[in-house]
């Protein structure tokens, strides 16, 4: 009784490893099941999902024209004073003063891409961008200024 | 025909033609010696990137794959970083011990060379305790093993070291009664005359079962003696961080597993010669055109073929399993492997008295 | 001998392990007394990772807050949010629509499946096996292909927002779910065969680590690990948010107290997850994701406390709130660090590689532990 238990012991645990075996024996043939992504190489078909938080950017249109009106609630949305908004007073043609970007600056390097700006701008001046290869030799060129110099608000955006 | 013992035989007679003995025999020692490190080197290449691809495809990945062909001299760029690299040595160490253990490891890997039949009539040494002289070498590789472990005073090594200790001294047992279950069907402890008695068909078949369980036996027994997983405790990586050479570097480290590389490549020309027939072709029965086209094919690539099979399925072994604890260790060795082999061995004498085998 | 243990010896072993080490996945650092290869005495310690996250909570407003909270216990971030925007919602008395309820749930036992595939490949892992780590990453690859997509984030979504979700589903999200169904279903059984059914590893882990059920509730354990030992304590169960009351579900037990069992657990809680998928994924409600809340939320003055159940056990968020714009106070409950505290009562008296297992078993994340 005693073998016979010994022996049914040695066959099932030799048989777990052949089986074990078998498994990664089919891997080893099996080419095709193969996942690696080469990623430099694969940079021009590499594709990211449309929604991927890389980094905060501004659209502009073809006129040099932004729907930014300065009026800061994605810098107090930011959980990490990514953002900064610095305002200065247009002079419309009618004589008016108007409230207007002089710059937007924005800290990549402090931020978490937590998209809470995004959702909280109320002219939807500002969006996320697919990129994601953000490294730099020095840290100051991760400071950047949102809108293109030269830009204004778009006719029509309050 | 080309083949290796005749370009051996070529050097030898041109060599005695032209110096007069003791030269000759300075100069074909000397060629002998170069010849086991360019082995070396070529081996620790080979199977380096053979283990990286195997392991590679097995994980679903591709492997190395940038430098050179196909990622074929990955190794060698390896090799050139490893040679670079700083040799450190730990200032608590002891450094006469710390730097030898590294260098016994290979010395010990090169002895074992000695007996080899590579080839047919291809052989450095062919001593007639041949077999006995490879196990009771390869045990000495356990010495480097507690060198390396104590002299480096790091408390991760010196475990890795003994529980390396314990575990070769263990399965040199089990490995031991392994190959002398051939040595009785054989009758002879030299290896050129097991690789002779082959000739009609390898011991694995000749041998019935008990042959069969020999050769698994061997093949775990090794695997252990080679501290590769799930064996590899010596080393064990989420225990032990790198086990006994945690504190090596550069080209020591290299050298330690340069030697893993070359002990397994021993142990599988063993296993190849005492199982697999050695360079033997692989012949059936009565079918004189298949046999015919076997014997045309050298028998050096028998010979590493049926080596490099052996070494693929320890790598198998490597990457499917996971590590077992130490005394689960020792308890498959004293608990299950001892006591078969020596049934085994007691089979395998009554089928070699009676002269049931083929 | 058994009083012996716990004191060090002459001729005791100390060794450190962490905090880099291999087998800690993370900055942990145990102080190991060691007779030959027995343990004697573990005492963990805690620091390397303290960000301070309940103190940075405090001076963020209740939206700013919630995404500090993926980076507690990495591996299940949704179901930290989960648990912020639930007890804010609390506090609010905001209805969450029935939509946002049924996204939420998803992402959350889709999170659970991420965070137990890695798991099991790291638990391989740290036994040897190298393999299962790529074959389980193949199939957690898909789980972060389906966040990425939807949520834009593979690790820190920050997708709970209070009220509802940050962003509706993208219109893949379905056929990539049943994608992935499918892929774990021809998949699993691999798992199987590679390391639940392997001799070795069932050698390893069984017997290993026991923790009785008196064990399990003293030291406060939760989730998988007491789940292990036989004691119900699924929060999903025993205090239902969202629409778990609604859902067929089994909560996993097991009998045998040891890391084989805490191991089964997972791997079937992986099973459970799959069914609640199925179950949801083609009736996800019409309606709104997010709830109408004010742009400033203002909690009243009181406190508030919210359970889930996340991958690794019961997380509590408490929030004391004095009516202002940031919390006066919060504190998470964290299921790492009353599972770590076992840690010693477990692994006493075995074996140096046992820690490992144990450890492993325990599935620590080490920023959840120290915060």
């Amino acid at each position: 009784m005693f073998l016979k238990d010994y022996i049914k012991e040695v066959y099932g645990a030799v048989k777990s490893l052949v089986v074990g075996m078998r498994r990664t024996g089919y891997y080893f043939t099996h080419h095709k099941e193969i996942i690696t992504e080469q990623y430099p190489d694969n940079r021009a078909t590499l594709k990211l999902a449309d929604r991927f938080k890389g980094e905060v950017v501004m659209p502009h249109d073809e006129n040099n024209e932004h729907r930014c009106t300065g009026c800061t609630a994605c810098e107090l949305a930011c959980p990490n004073g990514t953002i900064k908004v610095v305002t200065k007073f247009d002079i419309t043609p009618e004589g008016k003063k108007k409230k207007a970007i002089d710059k937007l600056v924005y800290h990549l390097e402090l931020c978490t891409m937590c998209n809470l700006c995004v959702t909280a701008c109320p002219s939807d001046a500002i969006k996320m961008a697919q990129t994601f290869e953000h490294s730099v030799y020095d840290r100051s060129k991760l400071t950047k200024i949102l809108n293109n110099p030269g830009s204004k608000i778009m006719e029509g955006v309050e | 025909m080309w083949s290796l013992s005749q370009i051996a035989g070529s050097i030898h007679e041109w060599l005695s033609t032209t110096f007069n003995p003791t030269i000759a025999l300075i100069l074909e020692m000397v060629i002998a010696g170069v010849a086991i490190i360019g082995l070396f080197a070529v081996l620790g290449l080979v199977l380096v990137i053979m283990e990286r691809k195997v392991a590679a495809w097995i994980q679903i990945r591709l492997g190395p794959n940038r430098v050179g062909p196909k990622g074929l001299l990955q190794s060698a760029a390896d090799t050139v970083k490893l040679l670079v690299k700083e040799g450190m040595t730990p200032d608590g160490a002891d450094k006469f011990l710390f730097n030898l253990a590294p260098f016994v490891a290979m010395i010990v890997a090169m002895l074992l060379m000695a007996p080899i039949a590579f080839a047919k009539d291809f052989q450095l040494w062919d001593l007639n305790i041949g077999v006995l002289y490879v196990s009771s070498v390869s045990s000495i590789m356990v010495i480097s093993i507690l060198m390396a472990g104590w002299s480096s005073n790091n408390k991760y090594s010196l475990m890795g070291a003994m529980r390396s200790g314990a575990q070769i001294v263990s399965y040199e047992l089990s490995a031991g009664l392994a190959i002398l279950s051939i040595v009785v069907l054989t009758g002879s402890l030299q290896i050129s005359e097991i690789v002779q008695s082959q000739a009609n068909g390898w011991w694995l078949f000749k041998g019935h079962i008990p042959a069969i369980i020999a050769f698994v036996i061997f093949m775990i027994a090794v695997t252990a003696e080679t501290n590769r997983a799930p064996f590899d405790l010596a080393e064990a990586e989420s225990e032990l961080t790198a086990g006994f050479h945690t504190e090596y570097s550069g080209m020591k480290f290299a050298l330690f597993f340069l030697s893993e590389y070359v002990n397994v490549f021993i142990v599988c020309a063993i296993g190849a010669t005492l199982f697999l027939g050695g360079w033997m072709p692989f012949h059936i029965g009565n079918w004189e055109a298949f046999n015919h086209i076997m014997d045309y094919i050298p028998s050096s690539i028998w010979f590493f073929g049926k080596t490099f099979f052996l070494i693929f399925l320890i790598m198998w072994f490597r990457w499917t399993f996971p590590r077992l604890r130490i005394d689960q260790l020792l308890n498959l060795e004293w608990k299950y492997l001892l006591p078969i082999s020596m049934v085994n061995l007691l089979l395998m004498t009554a089928l070699a008295i009676l002269g049931w085998h083929f | 001998m058994v009083e012996e243990l716990g004191k060090t010896m002459e001729g005791d072993l100390i060794i450190n392990v962490g905090p880099q080490h291999p087998a800690t996945h993370g900055v942990l650092h145990l102080v190991i007394t060691l007779n030959g290869e027995t343990i004697k005495n573990v005492e963990p310690h805690l620091g390397y990772i303290h960000r301070s996250i309940e103190k940075m909570s405090e001076s963020l407003t209740y939206r700013q807050f919630i995404y500090v909270t993926s980076r507690m216990d990495y591996l299940s971030a949704h179901i930290n949010n989960h648990a912020c925007a639930l007890c804010v919602e609390k506090g609010l008395q905001v209805e969450v629509p029935a939509r946002a309820q049924v996204i939420r749930v998803l992402m959350d036992e889709l999170t659970r499946i991420a965070s137990h595939e890695l798991w099991w490949g790291a638990m391989a892992m740290d036994l040897g096996a190298l393999t299962p780590f790529f074959y389980a990453f193949r199939e957690r690859e898909t789980i972060n292909e389906i966040m990425e997509e939807t949520c834009g984030a593979r690790l820190t979504m920050n997708y709970m927002v209070p009220g509802g979700v940050l962003q509706d589903l993208h219109p893949d999200f379905q056929r990539k779910v049943k994608e992935f169904i499918q892929l774990y279903k021809r998949k699993i059984h691999e798992y199987d065969e590679l390391v639940t059914g392997n001799i070795i590893f069932q050698n390893r882990m069984k017997g290993v680590g026991y923790l009785s059920p008196e064990d399990a509730i003293s030291y406060g354990c939760s989730g998988p690990v007491t789940r292990g030992s036989g004691v119900r304590s699924d929060v999903r169960k025993i205090y239902p948010y969202e629409i778990y009351d609604k859902l067929e579900f089994d909560e996993v037990l097991e009998t045998g107290c040891d890391s084989f069992a805490r191991y089964l657990v997972r791997v079937r809680e992986m099973e459970q997850s799959v069914r609640i998928i199925e179950q949801l994924i083609d009736n996800i409600p019409e309606g709104d994701y997010q709830a109408k809340t004010k742009a400033v939320l203002k909690l009243p003055k009181g406190e508030f406390y919210q359970r889930v159940e996340t991958a690794r056990g019961e997380l509590g968020v408490y929030i004391v709130s004095e009516g202002g714009t940031t919390p006066y106070r919060i504190k998470y409950r964290s299921p790492g660090f009353s599972n770590l505290s076992v840690l010693n009562k477990i692994a006493t008296g075995s074996k140096l590689g046992d820690l490992v297992a144990m450890m492993g078993t325990l599935d620590l994340v080490i920023p959840d532990i120290d915060r």
